[in-house]
């Protein structure tokens, strides 16, 4: 396996009224080729903070983020982002959604129309082809979404808790379409998420982060062959202890949350 | 579908209906002068007559279709909505590069800001004096005016379009790649036409309004000169046959504009007329 993504001793702080706020302290991470990685924890442990710097929107204060041996200063088509909030162009088609970062890098229109075909089908959308987002449900608008950074042919997808605001058994499918795409194309994915179920089902590896300030509080492989079955005694093993890691950041918070309640 | 459709219409009939009555029973009655509230029956008969041609029809002096709008009202709607098109073509065309502009760099909307707030509660009417010095009498004072009404509301609705593009479309462009003039294009600008669109309407309606004055101050045909004119004769019954036309042009105005609105933002949410 060769480190596709390096982050080595990534800080970020951000200013606040009255002082500073440190998202992430001293992060570690090396990420492999190939590999599916959850960053999981409570809200405001700096996991979206981390992928944003990975995607180049907002650099690290301090310290070095690599893919591929390059280092990162701004977004760029190499790591394509998928949003929770599907971000897609409500004035374009699903076809010209994502023909666009084609149409963006100057392919030929017959590439791109070729491309566009070929993803609608993965995706189960060919009908759709034509339609606005605003007449998709939610789980199309994500399917369509993915579609859109795969047109690019990115080596890595970061993916900002695509499915949270999907109900459980849209999520469920798209969860298995990720991983059938993943596991068809190789991509390098980092996914954040605060389901720990999620990213069991999903991960080859669980980097749990901490609240304030951000750093890496576990870093776990997942050794159950997929698809994995939530019920299994592994699986349930799993999540008891990541539930522990997770809650007692979850405290944090909220201990933190109480406390800033009686001094602002 | 039928059904609510003709109740629809009969509701909306239903208050005219009853108020043409009463107004005919008022002048049938003769409770009032009919110089100054004349009957509905008269003010049909007259708007009639403003319709239909002056010369009875002649084929040596051209085609049928030339007489058939050769009508007083006819040649004063062309004049009135020329003057609307392009007083509106000229300020929209002024307004929409400086509003694109002011709302994409925040450098040339501080220059222009402070300047604009104070301009813009001028009412167009004010600048009458002002535009018959600049461009005497005809069409162009008329434009010029109807320019003014149309610019604020084009601009001020592009500005607020520009600065409200939802910040997570600009960061999906930039992570496909996109360049700051590929955004401004693909992302910003669609983005921007709810607004920049709804400022259209505004700034129409505006420039309707203003034509009706600048046409009784400066020009010699045209509806708002022919209802000024009525009033030198005391033809009430031209006067409101007259403000009738106006009222019927300004709708159909407003309809055609929210169709087009309706059918270039057929991609947006929440847009249900």
């Amino acid at each position: 396996m060769n480190a596709l993504i390096e982050v080595n001793g990534v800080n970020k702080v951000f200013p606040v009224p009255g002082g500073q706020v440190v998202a992430l302290q001293d992060i570690n991470l090396t990420i492999n080729q190939g590999e599916f990685v959850c960053l999981l924890g409570p809200s405001g442990c700096g996991k979206s903070t981390l992928l944003n710097a990975v995607a180049g929107f907002a650099l690290p204060s301090s310290g070095a983020i690599t893919v591929g041996g390059k280092a990162i200063n701004a977004p760029g088509p190499d790591r394509g982002m998928v949003f929770q909030e599907y971000a897609l162009f409500p004035w374009m088609t699903v076809a010209q959604n994502i023909a666009f970062g084609l149409e963006i890098k100057g392919a030929p229109r017959a590439q791109i129309d070729a491309t566009v075909e070929k993803l609608l089908s993965m995706l189960g959308m060919t009908e759709f082809r034509g339609r606005f987002p605003k007449d998709l449900s939610g789980g199309m608008r994500q399917r369509v979404a993915i579609a859109r950074v795969l047109a690019l042919d990115s080596p890595v997808l970061l993916m900002d808790e695509p499915f949270g605001a999907l109900d459980a058994l849209t999520r469920r499918s798209l969860q298995d379409e990720l991983l059938r795409i993943w596991q068809e194309l190789g991509k390098t994915v980092i996914f954040v998420t605060h389901s720990i179920e999620e990213s069991i089902y999903l991960a080859d590896r669980i980097v749990v982060l901490t609240y304030r300030p951000g750093t890496v509080k576990r870093d776990i492989h997942v050794d159950m062959p997929r698809p994995r079955d939530s019920g299994s005694a592994a699986f349930n093993e799993l999540k008891r202890e990541l539930g522990r890691l997770v809650m007692e950041e979850q405290q944090r918070h909220e201990a933190a949350e109480r406390a800033g309640l009686t001094t602002d | 579908m039928k059904k609510p459709k003709l109740k629809a219409l009969a509701e909306g009939a239903a208050v005219p209906v009853v108020l043409l009555v009463l107004w005919q029973l008022v002048c049938s009655m003769g409770w009032v002068n009919e110089h100054v509230l004349p009957s509905p029956g008269a003010v049909a008969v007259r708007w009639w007559q403003y319709l239909a041609p002056l010369e009875p029809y002649d084929p040596k002096a051209g085609s049928w279709l030339a007489w058939a709008v050769s009508g007083e009202l006819i040649i004063d709607s062309i004049g009135s909505l020329y003057r609307v098109l392009m007083g509106f073509l000229v300020g929209a065309v002024l307004a929409l590069p400086l509003g694109l502009l002011m709302g994409a760099k925040p450098a040339v909307y501080r220059w222009f800001d402070p300047m604009i707030q104070v301009l813009r509660p001028i009412p167009p009417i004010a600048y009458i004096p002002l535009s018959i010095l600049w461009f005497g009498l005809g069409n162009p004072p008329a434009i010029f005016l109807i320019a003014i009404g149309a610019f604020f509301p084009v601009l001020v609705n592009t500005i607020a379009g520009v600065r409200h593009v939802d910040g997570i479309y600009l960061r999906a462009a930039r992570n496909l790649g996109a360049s700051q003039s590929t955004i401004f294009r693909r992302v910003i600008l669609p983005a921007a036409t709810p607004y920049i669109l709804s400022g259209v309407r505004i700034g129409i309606g505006t420039a309707f309004i203003v034509v009706i004055v600048a046409e009784m101050i400066a020009v010699s045909n045209g509806l708002g000169f022919r209802i000024l004119e009525a009033r030198e004769y005391f033809w009430s019954d031209k006067i409101i046959a007259g403000m009738l036309t106006i009222g019927l042009w300004g709708l159909a105005i407003d309809v055609g504009v929210s169709r087009l609105n309706n059918y270039l933002l057929r991609w947006h949410r929440g847009l249900e007329h």
